[in-house]
């Protein structure tokens, strides 16, 4: 079995999360956490949908920021996407994917504060990176055949237009409603940070122990989420796009004087702007290495590969709920529920409920990203195994489980895990937020201290780190001959 | 190139449709997040109307949710006045040139934190933190928001000071609550063992019945320092005419509804000025908050 390059990985990896374990800080430190959580469920069961003022409009706001986000991110990544060739726009778009959203907002709050722009270019810039990454793989798949049918002297617009995209369109499409979906969690949560989505009431419902308000807002999300195939026509789409910017509200009205001051001064590192030149520079930059970005990412890859690891085990334990191989169409359905919900979830909202019942450690941030990461691949999986035909005399139950489905959706269940292996550490680094001691409680630290310089070289360190980890994701997957689509 | 695309393309989109609402000028204030934010914005509405009333412009309460979003607005010049705890205060006015502190509750003149534990520590209350040094070590332990006068900065510095080790060597557990009314709630259920707050947050909760005696008491309380405050631009003459400043002024000191003053809880507003709070910007560089 070990003889198994994939089986080999899949070891190795649980093996480094088990001795991140030893590091971690794993402990529920509430006194009573079940009846937290019970009255948390309570919450959720007895929603009070007409006790917070501004329900609805958060709701809309979320919906309008989602839009204008994606459509604005949409547009660019496609324009990157045609000179993605470019090794320098490939380094730009990686780049700014490797910074999450909240990050985006927590520096665009600094200069333009709560303006509608904050909250739209926190979405638009991170999503044009992978617009842009995704839209120029579907485009380089695309059959080139049909271009060469063509006359010559035909000019490359029309090439394009009339070869490419055609061919791609549905793909494109297809990919772009999931952003959508994508993009309506990146909006929720800005509200966390102050912006006015559902994530702002959320977060002041919930700190308040007002359950039952909170449950409603999730409720009406995860309504909202699910009712998608409903609301978002193609012929609505014209309507939403050109309505969207008017549903984001006033806001404050930007400074520009704000956005120069704070590329000039805020981010340049004090010693310099104190005059102490170079020679203070070390000292400074070696503080921060030490005391707060060594550990800031010793706790950030820790909580990553648990995390990791805890999504793999969960994905393989989830999927049957929604198999056909498996259970009876009630067990299914409550399957598909479960799913729904874990996934819906953003993993921040469902770590802040977590944390908030259980006390802090990185308990809680585990079981939000493997929940929320375990539901998306799980129903991925668990989609692939219904197209997967039987032998009619095929074993049943565990046997069938463990020896018919599991080896068949193995590689794609590796290809999912390692593509969503940034996507967690990003959500990784911005839990730090929430007080968990990651990077992003660092880079939160220095901006509550008004120290944006730290606060920069704290979150290029995790764009960094992002890049690295993706690179070698990347390198696993080519390895091992796993192909995976793109899952946000 | 890229970046300005995407720049020129979101402002086109968004300016195009927000240029058209028309901008009154509106006076526009906020506060530090240190309480459950109903309470909070019920108060500051409160304090909306009756500025609007006594100063003749229309006056806004922006609520944020953290202590530096509150200094970013009032830098940014989004808000114009404040109410800021002593370090936030110190903060944005060292940001801000010309900005001023111009009133403050009488209570911040001697205001404390209060150190609290919960019950089934067996930790007893005491005159000095020496000799709480056996019954703390080792305890998991609280501070309110990481940009806190009363929840952050003065326990921290007393710890410090007191045990000669920073709070995350000296606890097992070092965590931030966010505000104040929850570092309360989080050492009544026991998730922390002890933690620090402001001692009004708890004067108010405890009159009011919203605290389970049995499960947190005070433990310590610190020596008075300087705290909370109202602090404005300097440039508010220059936007909403000849002698504003003073107008706010005198408009908070002469705040004297009971229920307003309640839900502070100050028992009045008395004026204050910059040097008032020299002593939070030397613990503040002490402890490493300040540069």
């Amino acid at each position: 079995m070990f003889t198994s390059p994939t089986v080999r990985v899949s070891f190795i990896f649980l093996a480094i999360a088990l001795a991140g374990l030893l590091f971690a800080d794993i402990a529920i430190t509430a006194s009573n956490p079940w009846r937290d959580l019970g009255n948390f469920f309570l919450g959720i069961i007895t929603p009070s949908f007409f006790s917070t003022e501004g329900l609805l409009t958060a709701l809309l706001r979320t919906v309008a920021f989602a839009f204008v986000g994606v459509v604005l991110g949409g547009v660019a990544g496609f324009l990157l996407a045609l000179v993605y060739r470019s090794l320098p726009v490939r380094i730009f778009c990686a780049f700014v994917r490797a910074i999450h959203e909240l990050f985006w907002a927590l520096i665009f709050l600094q200069f333009f504060g709560f303006h509608p722009l904050t909250g739209v270019l926190a979405i638009a810039i991170p999503y044009a990176g992978i617009f842009a990454k995704v839209y120029s793989e579907i485009l380089d798949e695309a059959d080139p055949d049909p271009g060469r049918a063509l006359p010559p002297g035909t000019g490359i617009v029309t090439t394009f237009l009339y070869t490419r995209i055609p061919d791609c369109w549905v793909k494109m499409r297809t990919y772009t409603a999931y952003r959508l979906e994508c993009g309506l969690r990146s909006s929720a949560i800005l509200g966390f940070v102050g912006l006015p989505t559902l994530g702002f009431y959320l977060e002041s419902s919930f700190s308040q122990g007002m359950y039952s308000d909170a449950g409603a807002m999730l409720i009406l999300f995860y309504v909202l989420i699910a009712t998608m195939p409903l609301w978002v026509r193609p012929k609505l789409l014209p309507v939403y796009i050109i309505g969207a910017p008017f549903f984001l509200g006033e806001g404050m009205p930007i400074i520009w004087g704000n956005v120069q001051r704070f590329f000039t001064e805020d981010i340049v590192p004090a010693p310099l702007r104190s005059g102490e030149g170079v020679t203070g520079l070390m000292p400074w930059l070696n503080d921060l290495m030490i005391n707060e970005a060594l550990p800031g990412v010793w706790n950030t890859i820790v909580l990553t590969q648990i995390a990791l690891a805890a999504t793999g085990i969960l994905t393989l334990l989830a999927f049957p709920l929604i198999s056909n191989h498996f259970g009876g169409p009630v067990r299914r359905t409550a399957g598909h529920v479960f799913l729904v919900i874990a996934r819906s979830t953003p993993e921040y909202i469902l770590a802040y409920i977590l944390l908030q019942l259980w006390g802090p450690s990185m308990l809680p941030a585990v079981v939000a990203l493997a929940l929320h990461n375990g539901g998306i691949i799980g129903h991925l999986i668990g989609r692939q195994t219904n197209t997967i035909q039987l032998r009619a005399d095929a074993t049943t139950g565990f046997n069938r489980y463990s020896w018919e489905l599991v080896p068949r959706v193995y590689h794609s269940f590796l290809a999912f895990l390692f593509y969503r292996w940034e996507i967690i550490m990003r959500e990784t680094a911005i839990l730090g937020i929430l007080g968990i001691y990651t990077l992003g409680f660092y880079v939160d630290s220095a901006i509550q201290n008004i120290r944006f310089d730290r606060a920069m070289v704290l979150i290029l360190i995790t764009a960094l780190l992002n890049i690295g980890v993706d690179a070698l994701g990347r390198y696993i997957r080519r390895k091992l001959a796993l192909q995976t689509m793109p899952t946000c | 190139m890229a970046f300005n695309t995407i720049r020129k393309l979101a402002l086109a989109g968004v300016l195009c449709f927000t240029a058209a609402s028309a901008v009154a000028e509106t006076f526009v204030f906020t506060a530090i997040p240190d309480e459950d934010e109903t309470k909070l914005v019920e108060r500051f509405r409160g304090v909306a109307d009756y500025l609007s009333g006594q100063l003749d412009v229309d006056v806004r309460y922006v609520p944020v949710k953290s202590y530096a979003a509150a200094i970013s607005a009032f830098r940014n010049n989004q808000v114009q006045l404040a109410w800021f705890g002593g370090l936030s205060g110190v903060q944005a006015r060292r940001l801000v040139p010309g900005s001023e502190a111009i009133a403050q509750g009488v209570e911040d003149e001697a205001f404390q934190t209060y150190f609290i534990a919960n019950t089934h520590t067996g930790i007893e209350p005491s005159d000095t933190l020496a000799e709480l040094r056996e019954p703390l070590k080792g305890k998991t332990f609280t501070f309110g928001s990481k940009g806190s006068t009363s929840g952050r900065l003065m326990p921290e510095f007393y710890v410090r000071d007191t045990f000669d080790s920073k709070p995350a060597d000296f606890f097992k557990r070092v965590g931030f609550s966010g505000n104040h009314t929850r570092t309360l709630r989080l050492v009544e259920a026991g998730t922390y063992d002890a933690g620090a707050l402001n001692f009004k947050v708890w004067e108010k909760e405890q009159a009011d019945g919203n605290i389970d005696t049995e499960a947190v008491q005070v433990v310590w309380k610190t020596p008075a320092y300087p705290d909370y405050q109202w602090t404005i631009r300097g440039d508010v003459n220059d936007r909403f005419g000849d002698g504003f400043k003073q107008r706010v002024t005198q408009a908070l000191l002469d705040l004297k509804d009971p229920e307003l003053l309640e839900s502070f809880p100050r028992s009045g507003f008395i004026p204050a000025s910059n040097e008032d709070y020299e002593p939070i910007r030397k613990t503040a560089e002490e402890i490493g908050i300040l540069d």
